[in-house]
């Protein structure tokens, strides 16, 4: 399976985390938030208009950007 | 006296904790190293006093944000002698990482896993005791919203203040860096202490959420529930507001005049109608922020707040501004004052004061009062309604415009990933002392901006003695007839260039102002405006009286909320000028076409 973004994952799917091409602050506080590569990731819903998406991590619920979420790679699985 | 820093993730209860700690006592205190205010309070720990600090919530020791920095100097200046780490448990797995960061500091650390109630209804069950030994730190369990546990935490840190500090490890920050040593002890730590169930079981929250953030429903229920609360503190705040406005009318007339009625009349004006009437000013605002941040609380503590952000992101990332932003933009049309105190839940300075700047122009309620009543006095009853629905859209156009002008001096420093807590539903204590601390607040710091300005209106509209009050022979009156070549081609009178500087003060007096200027009252203040003014000049009036500085307590409130003059006077500046260039537009594209 290639790696691909995670905004291009449809609600309900779930992926593995392989790369994280964030700026620093940003890739800083996605550490902090569970954003690890190898860690699993879900999409719940994704807001309309090109909003943001609800991805859970573990017991965490965040809210990304779609162009952030197109910085962060990840597998299907 | 020894000192206790509260320490951990956003949204971990540290707030709730330091609440319950401190209760109504704590006050904002500065502190050496950092420019940001913090919460402090001393309470009685054993036999001693003891001072504890609420610190910014941080995701990182080492992170760029403007509170992680905070965080970092306050601890490098001021080694507290115990920091509480709070910890949300329910998220214990990825927030170690931050405890682990703390570690390396040589704190004296006890460690608080907080929301224990949340985590048991979750499923997740955790071993304080192993964790405690695997970590080298005492650790517990805690729910610091509804109290259990807490018995137990204040005993633990009575201990622990018993030791002195280590102090704190000088450059540890290449150590800390190695993240795969803090991926490796997260593991080993967790792998007996910690138990989270495959898959997480708040039903509540998932149902609610598919309503709340349903695909088509999302937006009309958020409207719905925007309108509801501007209605609330509108039903609520209207006979509150009115109420002090009586008792502090009653005091004046009962007791003040009677009392001061030997003075000389000069004298008596300042006192009673300067720096009295400032006193009042500022306690009819009580009410309404009360009220605001009881609502305030129940929005943000049930996570509806976040809630709104993913919705409304989409169109507010646009504009330089996030869904919180809009939260608050709203809340501005009942009043800006606690819109602009409740911008504080934004953690980046440059999001924050781009929203301070689009939250004046929101329409509040005391505005409405003067449109109303100009509105009956110059418009035909069926076309009163459309003359106030443009006024509210030429709100909403200016913030519009204000945001899309000022973004780019106000990029956001900060990453926007927010945390979508599950919801909750905040307890009465919390509420309440939500309120008391906002208005103590509020009291604290813009009396005195609030009094002075009015004074000095009073000043410039009853000066010198010998002139009418509100006249053209006041000072006031003079200042009005330098303007008058500005204000000539807006159609505004210099009559009503005085009731613009009373709106200086607030709107409120605007038309008790017009009534001092004409000497007039009620229906003969209705029909001279009717005589006076065609409509193309009202409504020029009510563009400029719409878009210019809302009140002197919402300038205090700017004033005191961003810290910085200058942003206070680019707001009042940029305001003014967007009121004159809209109104002189409008007022001479209505004459070029005939009306
Ligand atoms: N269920 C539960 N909720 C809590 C507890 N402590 C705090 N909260 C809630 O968690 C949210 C964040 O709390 P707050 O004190 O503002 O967190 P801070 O950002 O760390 O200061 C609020 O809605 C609180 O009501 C707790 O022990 N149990």
């Amino acid at each position: 399976m290639p790696a691909v973004a995670l905004s291009s994952l449809t609600p309900g799917e779930g992926a593995t985390i392989v790369a994280i091409h964030t700026d620093e602050p940003l890739h800083q506080r996605l550490l902090a938030m569970g954003f690890r590569t190898g860690k699993h990731i879900e999409v719940i819903r994704k807001a309309r208009f090109s909003g943001p998406l609800q991805v859970r991590i573990g017991t965490t619920d965040i809210l990304v950007r779609k162009n952030e979420a197109e910085q962060i790679k990840v597998r299907k699985v | 006296m020894k000192r206790i820093a509260l320490l951990g993730m956003p949204n971990t209860g540290k707030s709730t904790l330091f609440n319950r700690m401190t209760g109504a006592s704590a006050r904002v205190g500065n502190w050496p190293g950092i420019t940001v205010e913090l919460l402090t309070g001393k309470i009685l720990l054993g036999s001693d006093m003891v001072e504890v600090i609420d610190l910014p919530g941080i995701y990182d020791l080492h992170g760029f944000s403007e509170d992680e920095q905070v965080v970092r100097h306050f601890l490098h200046e001021n080694v507290p002698d115990l920091a509480l780490v709070v910890l949300n448990a329910t998220q214990i797995e990825r927030q170690l990482s931050l405890l682990l960061q703390l570690r390396q500091l040589n704190l004296n650390m006890v460690v608080l896993l907080n929301m224990a109630d949340e985590a048991r209804k979750f499923g997740i069950t955790i071993d304080a005791g192993k964790m405690s030994e695997a970590l080298g730190i005492p650790i517990f369990l805690l729910s610091a919203k509804y109290g259990s546990g807490y018995p137990e935490a204040l005993q633990a840190a009575t201990k622990a203040l018993r030791y002195t500090t280590p102090g704190m490890a000088e450059q540890l920050r290449d150590q800390l860096e190695q993240d795969e040593y803090i991926e490796s002890e997260m593991a080993r730590v967790l792998q007996h202490s910690v138990q989270v169930p495959a898959r997480m079981s708040d039903n509540l929250t998932t149902q609610l959420d598919r309503l709340m953030l349903h695909p088509w429903l999302g937006l009309p229920i958020f409207f719905g529930i925007m309108f509801l609360l501007f209605q609330a503190i509108f039903f609520f705040g209207q006979p509150l507001q009115t109420g002090v406005g009586m008792l502090f009318t009653w005091l004046h007339d009962a007791a003040l005049v009677p009392l001061l009625s030997s003075l000389p009349d000069a004298l008596q004006g300042l006192l009673l109608d300067g720096i009295y009437n400032g006193v009042a000013t500022v306690a009819t605002f009580v009410p309404i922020i009360v009220l605001f941040f009881l609502f305030m609380a129940i929005v943000e503590d049930t996570g509806y707040l976040s809630r709104a952000a993913f919705l409304m992101d989409a169109l507010m990332a646009k504009m330089g501004l996030d869904g919180r932003s809009f939260v608050m933009l709203l809340m501005g049309f009942g009043c800006n004052v606690p819109a602009l105190m409740g911008t504080r839940v934004m953690r980046s300075r440059t999001l924050r004061l781009l929203t301070m700047l689009v939250i004046p122009f929101s329409l509040c309620s005391a505005r409405l009062q003067v449109f109303v009543f100009i509105t009956a006095a110059l418009f035909a009853p069926k076309s009163a309604a459309l003359v106030l629905f443009s006024l509210y859209l030429l709100s909403f156009a200016s913030a519009i415009l204000t945001a899309l002008l000022f973004k780019r001096f106000f990029p956001s420093n900060e990453p926007f990933v927010l945390e979508l807590p599950p919801y909750r539903f905040p307890t009465l204590r919390q509420m309440v002392l939500r309120g008391w601390h906002e208005v103590h607040h509020f009291v604290h710091r813009a009396t005195k901006f609030i009094v002075a300005g009015v004074v000095l209106v009073w000043l410039l509209t009853h000066m010198p003695p010998s002139a009418a009050p509100a006249s053209a022979d006041t000072w006031a009156g003079i200042v009005g007839g330098w303007l008058h070549p500005l204000f000539a081609p807006t159609g505004i009178t210099p009559e009503l260039t005085i009731a613009l500087i009373f709106g200086f003060v607030a709107k409120e007096i605007v038309i008790g102002s017009l009534a001092v200027i004409y000497g007039l009252s009620g229906h003969a203040l209705t029909n001279e405006l009717a005589g006076q003014l065609d409509w193309v000049q009202a409504y020029s009036f009510m563009l400029f009286t719409l878009i210019y500085t809302p009140c002197l307590s919402a300038i205090a409130t700017l004033r005191s909320e961003s810290k910085n003059t200058g942003f206070t006077l680019v707001s009042i500046l940029w305001s003014l000028s967007l009121a004159w260039l809209v109104s002189i537009t409008f007022y001479q594209g209505a004459r070029a076409l005939g009306y």
